[in-house]
């Protein structure tokens, strides 16, 4: 028999995740992987249950529920969880959702202030985790193309990008202080179109939503957004039209563009990515807050 | 369905119009090349990396169009150039001082290969950074402006170069546009810098550049950098993209010398006891006798278990789990090798060591030395000399300060199993990290293991003599097994009876 010696860039990325991910398992004693339902988070679950494979993985999964995801997210989530076996921790800042912060009436900003980052310092610390696994890809955004895959967080989980420890061939620095933890980046070299990739070959179960289906939609300021529960302000409501649309990219429902597309299978969307001019972002409101919003909103410890 | 000016490269889609399926399907084996491009903002190189990323149509318009705002407003390229910089320095800080302050990490596909590219800067207070992007690097992209050919910072982006081990270097003589395409210019600088690879100081063998190619370019107008140029008619090498497309690079891997670091020890239930990690360097075959160090027990590869089955080999980089027909207690940081193959064990070495840390070395402190999975305290024992990287020359010294080099020697607490860098990057690197700050504070590259009378101070472990020390003999295996757990943290003391 001849041996084959060489390995496709997703069998090399994968086994680099692979890597990553024990390493963590190994040199933390309280990690956590966070969960945010969409494509990359889908890949990420996959390598931990092939890094421990034919065990059980050693850390929980965390959802932080914004209370504005697309119902089908959740019920993705809650069925994904039950049938692999996985540890579920759902956490929400309930203190502003009491009080009704949502999209429409506070903005794009202080929502994402206080359902997203908020909530997610907040669970964190509750917990007292040390290491946090996140999805980001470096491929995703600017500020993000100089993440480490061994992020180091503060005390107060603040990122200082211009002092980040060196991080070299795959030997991670993963000492940290009391309170302070790391955020791992173990999708950091997956371009987007290796995520697409990797869920044909894999044939990773992802949200309906990613696929192309009749759905209702409103235009609101060129971006299509689909109405997902009665919280639709009133004056929109007689815009609804349908569309043929899908999701690039998935988050709060007021807050993530919809495009319209034709393609309802893996092979579609890939041929349609391809064709497409438009990075996967444009379709995230948050990002055009401010000037250079992402780098910002990571210095205050959003992913 | 056939596709046109997609922005993923993937030209040969169109020209054989295959199916999406058929696409994917060969997409799936492609396999990585990951570079590093060195060199400054003067030289071009920004520009260089967004022609390689531009042309091969990876910009996507919304990045185009924000760029093309961006240059409008605080652009240094010109009047009606786009400044390609601004889509590559990521961060705010930056944009404001104009320079590249870290490594950015840029990824691109053409229909052969896919490409990850680490962009550092050549300044040289930025040492610690190009050190950190070509650590993972497989060839190395260094630019030269035509005007000015071969000078200090290319000779230093080639030591640190070869300090690393990268195979293979492309020097990328730019601008030639503004030299007229003059073939003189470019075998001068040509010829420049091969004579000085001949001076790199080749001690211990390790610095060494295997492989070499120059590239006349004018990143600018795009000439030899993804079509060949017919102004260099007199140049008849590939361009650029066509060569990294089809360097080989499968054999950068050290494939002789099994090197199985444990990472995480797996064990599900009481059926099954595993051994998680990658393999650093070697092939390993089920039946393969294998030990493991530092115990020097024996036994056999029963099966190599993956999520997606069993494999009957594996090879570096994949991670895989070990199954060993006999039960010997291993944990993570220990090694499993061929008897008849084995790296240095030991606790003493000669490293070269890079200095990353804005707070000088102090030869008094103690530090955490982590090698491949496994963590030790260690100290320094001495430094032999520093070298200055723009000149290769030697000097005394008796520290070293942020972006300096040296050759030092290590004494370790607990034992290392190491290989000398040069032969085994995997198993030849490690860093040093703060045990206070817990920054990152050095890395390492091994050279050789040193003996005891190389020493400059004693390389003795504290003794802890149970007897003298009262502990009666029903508890002393208690005391040694808390000990055994202390030195697999990093702290190893000399028991005696």
């Amino acid at each position: 028999m001849i041996e084959n010696y060489h390995l496709s860039h997703l069998k090399e990325l994968e086994a680099e995740s692979i890597y990553i991910i024990r390493e963590v398992a190994a040199e933390f004693e309280n990690p956590v992987m966070l969960y945010s339902i969409g494509k990359d988070s889908s890949v990420m679950v996959r390598l931990a249950e092939k890094a421990f494979a034919p065990g059980k993985v050693p850390f929980p999964l965390m959802h932080i529920d914004s209370k504005w995801k697309f119902k089908e997210m959740i019920t993705f989530r809650d069925n994904y969880a039950r049938q692999h076996g996985w540890d579920l921790i759902v956490e929400s800042n309930m203190e502003a959702f009491r009080a009704g912060v949502g999209p429409f009436t506070h903005g794009s900003k202080v929502h994402t202030d206080l359902m997203k980052t908020k909530a997610l310092l907040d669970a964190l610390d509750k917990h007292k985790f040390d290491a946090a696994f996140g999805g980001a890809r470096r491929d995703e955004e600017k500020s993000r193309a100089k993440e480490r895959i061994f992020s180091f967080r503060d005390q107060f989980h603040q990122w200082d990008p211009k002092n980040q420890r060196p991080e070299l061939w795959d030997i991670y620095n993963a000492r940290i202080h009391k309170g302070e933890s790391i955020r791992v980046f173990p999708l950091s070299n997956w371009t987007e179109l290796d995520i697409w990739q990797y869920i044909r070959l894999e044939n990773i179960p992802i949200v309906p939503l990613y696929f192309a289906k009749e759905r209702p939609v409103i235009n609101l300021d060129g971006q299509l957004i689909m109405p997902d529960d009665d919280r639709l302000p009133a004056e929109y409501r007689d815009k609804i039209e349908m569309k043929k649309i899908r999701f690039r990219t998935l988050g709060c429902w007021p807050l993530t563009g919809a495009i319209e597309s034709e393609a309802d299978t893996i092979e579609k969307i890939v041929e349609e990515m391809m064709t497409t001019t438009k990075s996967e972002r444009t379709t995230r409101v948050i990002d055009f807050d401010q000037e250079a919003s992402m780098e910002q909103k990571k210095r205050e410890g959003y992913f | 369905m056939t596709i046109q000016d997609n922005p993923n490269g993937e030209q040969a889609f169109d020209n054989k119009k295959m199916s999406i399926e058929e696409y994917l399907d060969q997409d799936e084996k492609k396999d990585l090349l990951r570079f590093l491009t060195a060199g400054s903002v003067d030289d071009g190189k920004s520009t260089l990396i967004g022609r390689l990323l531009f042309d091969s149509k990876k910009l996507y318009e919304d990045q185009l169009s924000a760029l093309e705002r961006d240059s409008q407003r605080v652009g240094n390229a010109g009047a009606g150039h786009i400044d390609y910089a601004l889509l590559l320095d990521g961060l705010k800080a930056e944009r404001e001082q104009g320079i590249t302050i870290d490594v950015a990490y840029r990824y691109f596909s053409t229909n052969k290969r896919k490409f990850i590219i680490a962009d550092t800067p050549g300044h040289e207070q930025y040492t610690r950074n190009m050190i950190t992007g070509g650590s993972t690097a497989n060839l190395a992209i260094i630019l030269v402006d035509a005007r000015t050919g071969v000078i200090t910072q290319t000779r230093r982006h080639t030591f640190l170069c070869a300090l690393l081990g990268i195979k293979h270097i492309v020097l990328a003589v730019n601008k030639m546009d503004l030299t007229g395409f003059s073939q003189e210019i470019f075998d001068r600088i040509t010829a420049d810098y091969h004579a000085f690879l001949e001076q790199l100081p080749a001690e211990n063998s390790s610095l060494s550049i295997p492989d070499v190619k120059c590239f006349p370019l004018s990143a600018l107008e795009g000439d030899n950098v993804v079509e060949k140029s017919d102004r260099t008619p007199w140049y008849d090498g590939p361009a650029l993209l066509e060569y990294l497309e089809t360097v080989e690079i499968s054999e950068d891997h050290n494939m002789t010398d099994f090197r199985f670091p444990v990472q995480y020890v797996l064990r599900p239930n009481l059926d099954f006891r595993g051994f998680s990690g990658k393999v650093a360097s070697g092939i390993i075959h089920c039946g393969d006798e294998v030990m493991a160090l530092p115990s020097g027990k024996k036994s056999r590869v029963k099966s190599i278990v993956t999520y997606d089955g069993n494999l009957d080999y594996a090879f570096p980089p994949q991670s895989v789990t070990l199954q060993l027909e006999d039960e010997i207690d291993i944990s993570r940081g220990e090694m499993l090798v061929r008897p008849d193959n084995q790296p240095h064990v030991g606790r003493q070495f000669e490293t070269m060591l890079v200095w990353m840390d804005e707070e000088p070395m102090d030869m008094s402190k103690s530090f955490y030395l982590k090698h491949t999975t496994n963590t030790t305290r260690c100290r320094l024992d001495h430094i032999k000399h520093k070298v200055n990287v723009n000149t290769m020359e030697r000097s005394e010294t008796d520290h070293l300060v942020l972006n300096e080099i040296g050759q030092a020697v290590i004494v370790t607490s607990k034992e290392l199993f190491f290989d000398a860098y040069h032969r085994n990057k995997a198993t030849g690197a490690f860093v040093l990290i703060d045990p206070i700050t817990n920054n990152t504070s050095a890395v390492g590259m091994i050279l050789a293991p040193v003996a005891d009378e190389a020493l400059h101070t004693s390389a003795a472990l504290p003794t802890i003599d149970l007897g003298r020390l009262g502990i009666a003999p029903e508890h002393r295996d208690a005391v040694r097994r808390a000990f055994r757990e202390l030195e697999r943290q990093g702290i190893a003391v000399n028991l005696v009876e």
